[in-house]
């Protein structure tokens, strides 16, 4: 594990060193969502030396959905008596017919909060409706949902439940890296890193001779990691190197506390990703005592495409770029989105349409 | 009278005079209003600007503001942004039952209090009762007059144009959604009528292109329509942009952009380059115009586009808001 030693580039040399480069093509991988938003957002793609390529991994929790989830999340909201309860972006994702949104629009019931604890409030205010999370996300977001439910049994509360799609990195980057995606090298997720520790990446830098670049989510702070992989790469003993490049937020350990509190209600299961199938032990669900709380997560596998040219599982493997798909810009764009991809701010499509 | 609206204050007979007596005519008295007639016949020549403008905003009271102060405001900063002098208001209020009559009165009086300060008056209104939880809407109209010689338009944005913005951006979004998730903090709406900006920029002799309203949308919304319309290339700098501390830390924890947050006391004109620091100095000396500020320029690279030059130097692309944003913000 390397904590990134060598002098700190200015600003301007960072630019300078990445619009300049003219060694071997290079495809690197930002697997985290959050990534690709602030990718686009700081105008980075642009800066970029031709011989430098950003790939959208599958890090946006919404779009590596399966659509037997949004339908199992549709039916719970058209049933009497239970409200769905969901991040904004979720209730836009088209499942095999419809989106949750629409289904709202057809008598069914979703609340969107900004946090998950938000739903407390619902539930004491209609006792007999069973409020259900929509609980989706990466080794981030699962500890926020072993809080929710830490407070769930502490409280005694019988109303509110889960419907988990959690899902974890390890895995699904080795999948990738085996599955033919050619990738030189991958722009860690810092909130992941934060919960787990930059160790999570080290078997696969070591396994796969790839480098790691932790990153936080501030334009410097990625552009400082992307000439950390760009000179990894260069080097081949650095290949199987993890560098850190967000040493105020993530250590080597992560945060154990974090660690524990997840491991205490949830335990590792294999999971079904948009596009790509079920991916052994890439997801988390509730150990058996904790099954009580949830609303039938189990074997959500189903992925069946609303509209079959929709490219999204190619694209969320690096294979394709947004723009290759025949429904791009046309019948696919955010108010009208075909796949997972093109709903959420952080979804590789969605990016590729507002930086057109 | 009752302490909460009933649907009997929407019969149209007594209970409806006690609750216009009580609160409406009290705090909108003018000559016109007073004669309690079908219409209201007013004085008026010239070019008249006319709107309409509905307001749902929830919770109705919010830090800095309430809906009473948010309808004047939104329908005279409207009028304002075509150059128009607003002059007089109509408001149809639907209440619903269960609303509480001391709210009712402490927002029709920070209405009354929002017209005077923008100089318009209240010259006719309406109300209806129907069921609910105790919320209420307001609908409004509201007729200026365009002084001769001003011609404010999109159409008439052009290459070379300097974009200025007169505050802070996001404040309004923020201090309602604060509100809604119960996150303490201290930052408060907006909400402001713009006259005294506005007419500061005439009589300071600034030839005006155009103006809008930064509301529902944000910024990025307002622009990249008037880079559409005017068929222009709108270029903004990422570090001029004018956001608050408190704000930028309340969108940095909840992953929002200011610059599709809504404001209701916030405009942004377009005004010949040469013109533009003469532009905000007048913007500054006028009440509501202390944080103004050029936040970029107009050219011909790219017509329709609006684009941000980022803080680490990179070029970003911004579309209109996408999705719904955050409903009943106003």
């Amino acid at each position: 594990m390397n904590r990134h030693k060598t002098r700190r580039m200015s600003l301007e040399e960072m630019r300078e060193f990445l619009a300049d480069y003219d060694g071997p093509e290079i495809n690197i991988m930002e697997v985290c969502g959050s990534h690709t938003a602030a990718i686009s957002k700081n105008g980075i793609r642009g800066m970029l030396s031709e011989k430098l390529h950003l790939i959208s991994g599958p890090g946006c929790p919404v779009c590596v959905t399966p659509t037997a989830y949004v339908d199992r999340l549709i039916e719970l909201a058209m049933t009497p008596n239970t409200c769905v309860v969901t991040f904004g972006d979720m209730l836009r994702v088209p499942g095999s017919k419809q989106s949750l949104s629409e289904a709202s629009g057809m008598g069914g019931r979703a609340v969107m909060v900004y946090s998950p604890m938000d739903i407390f409030q619902l539930a004491e205010k209609e006792p007999k409706t069973t409020f259900v999370f929509a609980a989706l996300g990466f080794e981030t977001t699962t500890p926020v949902y072993a809080l929710l439910l830490e407070e769930i049994i502490e409280r005694k509360i019988d109303n509110v439940k889960l419907l988990t799609a959690l899902k974890t990195m390890p895995g699904v980057i080795a999948y990738l890296c085996e599955n033919g995606a050619s990738i030189q090298g991958y722009l860690a997720p810092g909130h992941v890193a934060a919960v787990t520790g930059s160790k999570l990446f080290q078997p696969l830098a070591e396994k796969y001779q790839i480098p790691f670049a932790v990153s936080g989510f501030e334009g410097e702070e990625i552009l400082a990691a992307l000439c950390g992989i760009v000179k990894a790469f260069a080097d081949e003993d650095c290949r199987s190197k993890v560098m850190n490049f967000y040493p105020a937020v993530v250590s080597v350990e992560g945060n154990t506390r974090a660690q524990e509190l997840v491991a205490k209600y949830f335990k590792p299961t294999d999971a079904a990703w948009r596009g790509m199938g079920i991916v052994p032990g890439t997801g988390m669900e509730l150990r058996e005592e904790y099954k009580k709380y949830d609303m039938g997560s189990h074997d959500l596998v189903e992925d069946n495409k609303k509209n079959k040219a929709c490219c999204c599982d190619q694209i969320l493997m690096g294979k394709m770029q947004p723009q290759d798909c025949p429904l791009f810009g046309k019948v696919c764009k955010p108010l009208t989105p075909q796949g997972a991809c093109m709903v959420s701010e952080e979804g590789a499509c969605h990016s590729a349409f507002a930086c057109q | 009278m009752e302490e909460r609206i009933s649907m009997v204050h929407g019969s149209g007979g007594a209970a409806t005079n006690e609750l216009i007596g009580a609160i409406f005519a009290k705090e909108f008295a003018s000559k016109t209003l007073d004669r309690m007639e079908d219409s209201a016949v007013v004085e008026g020549a010239g070019k008249i600007a006319m709107t309409t403008d509905s307001f749902v905003v929830t919770p109705v009271s919010y830090p800095g503001g309430d809906i009473g102060r948010l309808c004047i405001c939104g329908t005279v900063n409207d009028l304002l942004m075509r150059g128009a002098k607003p002059k007089y208001i109509t408001c149809g209020f639907i209440l619903q039952e269960g609303l509480e009559v001391a709210k009712l009165q402490e927002i029709v009086h920070s209405m009354a209090e929002c017209a005077r300060e923008a100089g318009v008056e209240i010259v006719a209104g309406d109300t209806k009762v129907v069921s609910g939880n105790g919320e209420l809407y307001i609908n409004t109209a509201g007729v200026g007059f365009v002084p001769e010689d001003r011609e404010v338009s999109a159409e008439r944005v052009c290459v070379g144009d300097a974009v200025i913005v007169s505050g802070n951006l996001g404040d309004h979004h923020a201090a309602i959604l604060g509100t809604r998730m119960g996150i303490v903090n201290e930052i408060k709406s907006d909400n402001a009528p713009l006259g005294d900006i506005v007419e500061a920029l005439f009589e300071a002799g600034i030839d005006v292109h155009t103006m809008r309203d930064v509301t529902r949308g944000g910024l990025a919304t307002v622009l990249k329509e008037l880079a559409k319309t005017s068929d222009t290339t709108i270029e903004l700098e990422e570090e001029k942009l004018p956001v608050t501390p408190q704000v930028k830390d309340f969108c940095g924890l909840l992953g929002l952009d200011p610059l599709y947050m809504g404001n209701e006391g916030k405009l942004v004109a377009l005004v010949p380059a040469n013109q533009a620091e003469k532009a905000v100095e007048a913007i500054r000396k006028a009440k509501y115009g202390e944080e103004a500020c050029i936040v970029g320029y107009v050219n011909d690279s790219a017509p329709g586009k609006l684009y941000i030059r980022t803080r680490i130097g990179g070029l970003r692309n911004l579309e209109v808001l996408q999705g719904e944003g955050l409903p009943r913000i106003c």
